[in-house]
């Protein structure tokens, strides 16, 4: 005679229930309380995702999410503390409140929201047409009869293939890495990479003198938060939108990224 | 885990599938042309014994430094020079280009090793009787050596060109559009890698025993045969 059978239903209800729990009991709204008495802010980020995220030649953390962290650290008043994750860590590492926030080219979907909240986007997300400067090109007619770059299955391949003219030559290539070497090899005149991705190669190779020339596909890069936290919210928000009208987003994609922060959405 | 293939998903882009196939058999085809031709040329200059003149000694070490270092070092490492290395020093091919490059220099060496052996295997007397008939070096070699050692290795060389053309497989790695381009192009879109692989690997199977079947023929018929 056995009460509770150990089966995988069982099993599944028993976690199904723990995450139902979990999910819904009410934190009390105090991060922010809590950031503001201690004075650190604690910042998952990434140090895989230049130029977003990653170790500088003094392996310390730094890029585009690493400036804004300390951005906001500083409009708040508190010393950031960085908190480093990857990319399947960045959710958990706010449950489990390792950080009070996640800045780590974090995509707004439904899937998040249900777990996470979400501030304002804070900077673009991107793939893009890239080329040399000295060559003007204006929209995607004039890519007409020149030669891209693109890595075989890449979510720009599918992208450049709806709007490149007819005669574009697009050559693809096995990885990233073999895409950015026929560039850099002068074997193709263009290339449509992430935007990442670029901006690692102009970094890295600022002799071939490239730059952002047109966008294929935005999906910007939102600040996570815990569940429920609204009074941190608001205050990462404000910060936001305030650094949005001093121009200081711009600021810092065209530092990082070669390109204005643009529109994002909020 | 029950599999379901689709085939429908591949051959519905059978213009790419067909692109492919033009394109492998093109490099092969010309590559096959040029690259005996280079074997039979550095193989007269590194065969012994035979002949009354040798080619000279400097040529001779060229072409022995061509061969062991082509034997040795691999095909896609080959093309990737030619293809990414070569523009550094000026001189930039297109993806085509440099696929039949490679693919010459590549059978080309492995050529002259085969087309050596038969030239070796020709027999002292029958140059000396080809002399006694006042032909010239010349005359000997192209009417009387070589016929007979292409014909002793020829199916040596039959295979070395199959495997060549199965070699050009890598060429999609710097964009020619051949036929593992196509694959991959396929499966990178509908996610059909099993099938698009199944379908390239049959024609890759068919390409090879009729280029095998063509070339047996051809090589009988026009190079080595009775005329």
């Amino acid at each position: 005679m056995t009460l509770v059978q150990f089966n995988t239903r069982n099993v599944l209800r028993a976690l199904a229930c723990a995450v139902v729990l979990a999910g819904t009991v009410a934190h009390a709204q105090t991060a922010l309380d809590d950031i503001l008495k201690t004075k650190v802010l604690k910042v998952a980020v990434q140090t895989d995702s230049a130029p977003y995220g990653f170790v500088g030649t003094d392996l310390k953390p730094i890029g585009l999410d690493i400036d804004m962290a300390h951005y906001i650290g500083k409009k708040m008043g508190v010393a950031v503390e960085l908190v480093q994750v990857v990319s399947a860590s960045r959710i958990p590492a706010l449950q489990t409140r390792k950080a009070d926030l996640v800045i780590a080219t974090l995509g707004k979907n439904p899937e998040r929201e249900k777990v996470i909240d979400f501030t304002a986007a804070y900077s673009p997300f991107f793939q893009a047409v890239f080329g040399p400067k000295n060559v003007s090109i204006k929209s995607f007619a004039d890519l007409a009869g020149k030669t891209v770059g693109v890595t075989r299955g890449a979510m720009e391949d599918q992208e450049l293939g709806k709007v490149a003219p007819a005669s574009t030559d697009t050559k693809r290539f096995e990885d990233n890495n073999a895409t950015i070497a026929a560039f850099a090899a002068g074997q193709v005149q263009f290339v449509a990479l992430g935007a990442s991705v670029a901006g690692n190669m102009m970094t890295k190779n600022p002799q071939l003198s490239s730059e952002y020339k047109l966008l294929l596909k935005e999906s910007p890069n939102f600040i996570g938060i815990a569940k429920g936290e609204d009074k941190l919210k608001t205050k990462v928000n404000d910060i936001l939108a305030e650094a949005k009208k001093s121009g200081e987003l711009d600021t810092m994609a065209k530092k990082w990224l070669g390109r204005p922060a643009g529109d994002l959405p909020l | 885990m029950k599999i379901q293939l689709d085939f429908m998903a591949v051959l519905s882009e059978w213009p790419l599938l067909l692109t492919g196939v033009a394109w492998t058999l093109a490099l092969t085809a010309a590559s096959v042309v040029v690259g005996t031709l280079v074997g039979i040329a550095c193989a007269w200059v590194r065969a012994r014994g035979f002949g009354a003149t040798r080619a000279p000694v400097w040529l001779q070490g060229v072409v022995g430094a061509y061969v062991e270092l082509i034997r040795n070092t691999p095909f896609i490492v080959q093309l990737f020079f030619i293809f990414f290395g070569l523009p550094a020093a000026g001189f930039k091919l297109s993806a085509e280009t440099a696929s039949f490059i490679a693919m010459v220099v590549n059978l080309g060496a492995y050529a002259t090793e085969i087309i050596r052996a038969g030239l070796e295997a020709t027999p002292r007397g029958q140059m000396e009787a080809a002399h006694s008939l006042a032909l010239s070096d010349r005359q000997t070699f192209v009417w009387v050596v070589l016929p007979p050692a292409l014909k002793k290795v020829w199916p040596s060389l039959v295979s070395q060109i199959t495997i060549v053309m199965l070699g050009s497989s890598v060429c999609g790695q710097i964009s020619t559009q051949e036929l593992s381009y196509a694959a991959d192009l396929i499966q990178s879109r509908n996610f059909r890698s099993f099938e698009a692989f199944m379908v390239v690997g049959a024609i890759y199977l068919l390409l090879a025993i009729t280029t095998r079947q063509l070339l047996n023929w051809a090589g009988a018929k026009f190079l080595f045969g009775r005329r």
